[in-house]
């Protein structure tokens, strides 16, 4: 009987209560629980639909049919917790992404960094360094490189390497120009790379003055005082307990007077720290920390 | 009874003036959360949101990451994120384009089925392309409830076909009936009291 049932629920057309998201929710727990357990890596305060998403997709390409088979698969099979690493550790990005934030940096940050003898730039979740090169970019056309250090930190070993390697794909170059000229460019975006291994190899002239580093946001602790902090669309992945024990890493890792960048659709509102920054004009989320 | 936690919409080409007439014609007691996917380039601000404010006296809000899911408020999905709905929230991502769109119509009809099986009606309006309709099917196929404008009736009828040929069982309604159908199906009690339901 026990068994009719079983496969009349799992027959194709799956009946409406077949499905049970608090029993799925169990599932993904145990997950990212045995990860952490057996593998060190804490995904446990990751936004919870966005890493559901995640999961499924591996489930769906590895021909798997539920969480739980994919539990079993990662925690007795190491190589397919390198893939689900990847999966759930690799954030997109683009160069300059929402270029209107570029251009209220060059307009409104930019001038109060050029009175520092020295600027200090962390950029946290850098994944695979588009917005680390961009940023290199504007401080180069700013003359303010020479005297800046960028630490661009990731979580995942494999996109740091990729990040170093400072090569783009080519089919992406239209548009990074596009961003790059809407965000007030001042130059010819080719002249920063050369067609090169199949790709856009960038000028290493770029990274000069950038020194990428390991650093995982969930557990590790602030390693410098820092004039700016990027982190822009990376707290989205993170849930509000989460984003709020970063938003204190990062308020004791900023200067006074120094910039927090957040991405567009992210904020302060309702973090303890609303009230110890001030949003810089206009609709691009760039606060200064003012006590 | 079937109650309803959230209501999604999905359109693209031609869906600013549908998605006007539909936010416009709900009546302001239209208390679930309405989010809306509408296709647009990856560097729109929030005019959508605002003109939508401007046909509706719910409250419209151009979403930000983590935004608390309430009843009789309209969500946008901001140019170039997807949207998830998540318990009681909604949250963004910026994954990969799905089948060249950002926001994705079926990202987010697929994590609202998720969270909300049984509870989700999906829309899908006007458009020039498929998304959203194996969306629309999973909302069915989780138990939920879908609608597609009229393809006869649509700006351009390719995504509300899709739609119906995905999901068969789907309401197929012109536009100007439609904030009346979800109205009966959101609060079937109501139209009852009013002697209109069918």
């Amino acid at each position: 009987m026990a068994l009719q049932i079983a496969e009349s629920v799992s027959s194709e057309a799956a009946t409406p209560s077949a499905y049970n998201p608090e029993l799925e929710q169990i599932e993904i727990e145990l997950l990212l629980e045995g990860i952490y357990q057996h593998y060190g890596f804490d995904f446990r305060s990751y936004a919870y639909a966005s890493i559901r998403r995640r999961l499924w997709k591996r489930i769906e390409a590895e021909g798997l049919t539920t969480i739980s088979g994919l539990q079993d698969q990662v925690l007795h099979n190491p190589p397919m917790m390198e893939k689900l690493l990847l999966d759930l550790s690799i954030n997109v990005t683009s160069m300059f992404r929402d270029p209107g934030f570029y251009r209220v940096f060059r307009e409104q940050v930019i001038p109060t960094l050029r009175t520092y003898p020295f600027i200090r730039v962390w950029h946290a979740g850098c994944a695979t360094g588009e917005e680390v090169y961009s940023m290199a970019i504007l401080l180069e056309e700013e003359g303010l490189y020479e005297r800046s250090r960028i630490y661009a930190t990731d979580i995942n070993e494999v996109v740091l390497q990729k990040a170093k390697s400072g090569i783009f794909p080519l089919e992406r170059m239209q548009e990074y120009t596009e961003n790059y000229i809407a965000a007030g460019g001042k130059r010819a975006f080719s002249d920063y790379y050369t067609a090169k291994y199949g790709g856009a190899l960038f000028s290493p002239g770029l990274t000069k003055n950038v020194v990428f580093s390991q650093h995982n946001l969930v557990t590790d602790r602030s390693f410098s005082e820092f004039n700016v902090i990027l982190c822009r669309n990376v707290l989205i992945y993170f849930d509000k307990t989460l984003q709020s024990r970063v938003l204190t890493l990062f308020y004791d890792s900023l200067a006074m007077f120094g910039i927090l960048a957040l991405g567009s659709k992210e904020s302060l509102r309702f973090s303890p720290y609303e009230e110890c920054y001030e949003q810089i004009n206009g609709p691009e989320k760039i606060y200064r920390k003012v006590r | 009874m079937i109650s309803t936690s959230i209501v999604v919409v999905g359109a693209s080409w031609g869906g600013l003036a549908a998605l006007s007439r539909l936010i416009g014609d709900l009546p302001s007691d239209f208390d679930v959360p309405v989010a809306v996917v509408q296709h647009r380039s990856r560097h729109a601000d929030n005019l959508l949101a605002n003109l939508l404010q401007d046909a509706t006296h719910l409250t419209v809000v151009d979403v930000e990451d983590k935004e608390p899911l309430l009843p009789g408020t309209v969500y946008v999905a901001p140019a170039n994120y997807h949207m998830l709905v998540d318990n009681g929230h909604l949250s963004l991502t910026t994954d990969p384009l799905v089948r060249f769109s950002r926001p994705s119509i079926d990202v987010t009809f697929l994590s609202a089925a998720d969270t909300y099986p049984s509870s989700t009606i999906g829309v899908i309006l006007t458009g020039a392309n498929d998304d959203g309709a194996r969306g629309l099917r999973h909302i069915v196929d989780r138990g939920g409830r879908a609608v597609v404008q009229d393809p006869a009736t649509a700006e351009n009828p390719v995504m509300p076909n899709a739609a119906q040929r995905a999901v068969p069982e789907a309401t197929i309604i012109a536009l100007p009936a439609m904030a009346e159908t979800l109205v009966r199906m959101v609060h079937p009690e109501k139209a009852k009291a009013a002697g209109g339901m069918k």
